[in-house]
């Protein structure tokens, strides 16, 4: 006797007459149940970024509206008086993210390169293991160990590096006279927090440095800081670039550490050893509290820090990506 | 034969000490060394800072957190206040001594914000993993390659990205503004965490996702199971313990976050169960009793930082552990 196929099922679809998967039943309907479930759980994603967008715009509509170019171009932010212009948050942000990202990158870069080119394979698990616990503390913590350790520490530092230099025209400026909470102060705290993240990035980055490139200067009789200096670096720009951005939009988001060690005065100064605020940090201080215009007007900040934040990371992401593609592609 | 294998002795020993690198330039020798110290003197700007924080967080808010009221009893409504009385300089609060708190007048409980942040961070896990794993799942089973998924993946990249104070600010006006202060409760801080991880769960099992090999899905369809069956029965369980490690590190995140709580939460000072009704969280008592500021508020912040810390700690090593087992395997 020969093996005949069922000949429904052999009818009802020929291209899989082995199988019957595609006939109408509880089955297919589950599993149609199921690829709809997983569709609609993609798709929160997409979801939530555009409800985000349209309902802190709409809720921040009467600071934009009302007060038009004079919240964007604003200079003074004074909620008692009504003014607010966000200018002096959108200064402190950039400031404290620029001056923490130029700490953490030479830092980050120096760990990453400990990792993959110096540390013997057993300090490399616990150098690792150091920078995962960095990640994992809350940023809370910094702030409250930065409050009531760092504050005053940096103030006698700061005051120290502010006598040294109060000749000197440019400079004394830059390091003027300070209290403690500082523009600085937030910057450096900020410096140890993105860390491990640029540090990550960097590590992934140097790892994809092809190993014949690396032998090869070294063969060449280069030692190992020029093979570094020609052969890893190069091939590293466009990855660490994407690594300083994605730094950089992590700075700018970092709220209760800022918060605590930044001294809560808006702020457009040469003098970082001067008191200032973020953008983040003025949020996180007024929204409970907040009424009307003045909650619309910090909703709107929090608008302004989605965009940029957004920007910065496609662009951050796009390049890495061209990156990828372009070394993998040969 | 001999004579050539003698003559190229005195070549190979040149060689060997041109190798060594005690000929090099002197200078190329000083950089390249220079370059060494450098790396490891990066390492160390990390490290101690780290160890020095960890070693005063411990030190300051051990002694709270080892006695039996700092999980029992209500966090103290007035101890600003009643510090404040006492003539606690605020100027002196950078030196405020944590030790001296034996002021047995008031309990230093912390149950509410023990109770507030596991309520939250539950709250949020419920929302966001089954949701983010689902997400994954459509990435890597159904959408792969194809134009949607490659959107919703970039998206979901640029969302990690997103500000937690972002986070906090749109559960703010799409849930608290309407409702005034009856909208803060545990719900609103777990809706807003839950946005903060969705992104983070769903990258990191897809990533699992993609390690399982295609093998195992097409033995499985070749016994005639459907992709619900594949995905439920074969899938998702090989991929278990990386889908797991990679949540727990989006919940120790989670556990951590104070900008999108504060504003989302509200304040109490007696143990609410309920996800309605105003709440707390060990990060927002940091920050609050750091406004109120004294000494006994300081040791209530301390306390808090080492049972946060704690928490989040083992989170971490406990994801760790499991990943490294997986790879072991």
């Amino acid at each position: 006797m020969s093996i005949t196929l069922p000949t429904d099922v052999a009818e009802s679809d020929p291209k899989s007459p082995m199988t019957d998967l595609s006939s109408p039943g509880r089955g297919a309907r589950s599993d149609q149940g199921f690829k709809v479930l997983a569709v609609a759980a993609g798709a929160t994603v997409l979801l939530v970024l555009l409800l985000i967008a349209i309902v802190t715009v709409q809720r921040a509509w009467p600071a934009f509206s009302e007060l038009g170019g004079k919240y964007f171009f604003g200079t003074e932010w004074i909620p008692s008086e009504g003014k607010y212009g966000i200018v002096p948050l959108v200064f402190g942000t950039v400031v404290v993210s620029l001056i923490a990202i130029a700490v953490s990158v030479p830092m980050s870069i120096g760990i990453a390169l400990f990792v993959t080119e110096l540390a013997h394979r057993r300090i490399r698990g616990a150098v690792v293991t150091v920078i995962d616990l960095l990640a994992a503390v809350p940023s809370v913590v910094f702030g409250l160990w930065g409050f009531y350790q760092l504050l005053p520490r940096f103030q006698s530092f700061f005051t120290t590096i502010s006598d040294a230099v109060s000749g000197i025209p440019v400079v004394s400026t830059i390091f003027g006279p300070s209290t403690g909470s500082a523009y600085m102060s937030a910057a450096l705290i900020l410096a140890l927090m993105i860390t491990p993240i640029t540090t990550a990035v960097a590590r992934e980055v140097f790892t994809t440095v092809p190993e014949n490139d690396k032998a090869g200067a070294l063969a060449l009789g280069a030692t190992r800081w020029e093979m570094i200096r020609g052969v890893v670096f190069p091939h590293s720009t466009g990855g660490l670039t994407g690594a300083v951005m994605l730094g950089l939009g992590r700075a700018m988001g970092e709220t209760v550490a800022v918060a605590l060690l930044i001294g809560a005065r808006p702020n457009i100064t040469a003098n970082l050893f001067a008191v200032g605020e973020t953008m983040p940090a003025q949020i996180f201080r007024n929204l409970s509290e907040a009424d009307d215009l003045f909650r619309a007007a910090l909703i709107g900040l929090g608008v302004c820090l989605f965009v940029i934040t957004i920007v910065i990371n496609v662009s951050a992401r796009r390049l890495v990506a061209a990156i990828d593609k372009r070394t993998k592609g040969l | 034969m001999a004579s050539e294998v003698a003559s190229s002795s005195p070549n190979q020993e040149a060689l060997r000490e041109a190798l060594s690198g005690a000929n090099l330039q002197r200078s190329r020798r000083v950089r390249n060394g220079a370059a060494s110290v450098a790396m490891v003197v990066a390492f160390l700007m990390a490290a101690i800072p780290l160890a020095i924080m960890g070693a005063s967080v411990v030190s300051k808010g051990i002694g709270v957190v080892l006695t039996a009221d700092w999980w029992t009893k209500p966090i103290p409504a007035d101890v600003g206040r009643a510090d404040l009385a006492g003539n606690e300089d605020l100027g002196n609060l950078g030196f405020g001594d944590a030790a001296d708190t034996t002021d047995k007048s008031v309990d230093l409980g912390m149950q509410p914000a023990i109770v507030g942040t596991l309520l939250t961070v539950l709250g949020a896990s419920a929302l966001a993993i089954p949701i983010g794993v689902l997400g994954a799942v459509y990435l890597n089973e159904y959408g792969r390659q194809n134009r949607p998924a490659r959107f919703i993946r970039f998206m979901t990249d640029v969302m990690v990205g997103v500000p937690s104070v972002v986070m906090g600010v749109f559960i703010y006006s799409i849930w608290v503004v309407a409702r005034g202060t009856d909208g803060k409760s545990a719900f609103a801080a777990a809706l807003a965490l839950a946005c903060l991880m969705l992104p983070i769960v769903v990258r990191s099992t897809e990533e699992m996702l993609r390690l399982v090999p295609n093998s195992l899905r097409e033995a499985s369809a070749a016994l005639g199971t459907r992709r619900v069956g594949t995905t439920l029965r074969v899938v998702l369980p090989a991929a278990l313990p990386g889908i797991t490690s990679g949540a727990l590190l989006a919940v120790a995140r989670a556990a951590g976050e104070t900008a999108p709580v504060v504003f989302t939460i509200g304040i109490v000072f007696s143990t609410n169960l309920s996800f309605t009704g105003q709440n707390t969280t060990l990060s927002a008592q940091i920050y609050s009793q750091i406004q109120n500021g004294g000494s006994l508020a300081t040791s209530l912040a301390w306390g808090s930082a080492v049972t946060l810390v704690a928490m989040v700690i083992s989170l971490t090593l406990a994801a760790r552990a499991i990943s490294r087992r997986l790879v072991n395997k």
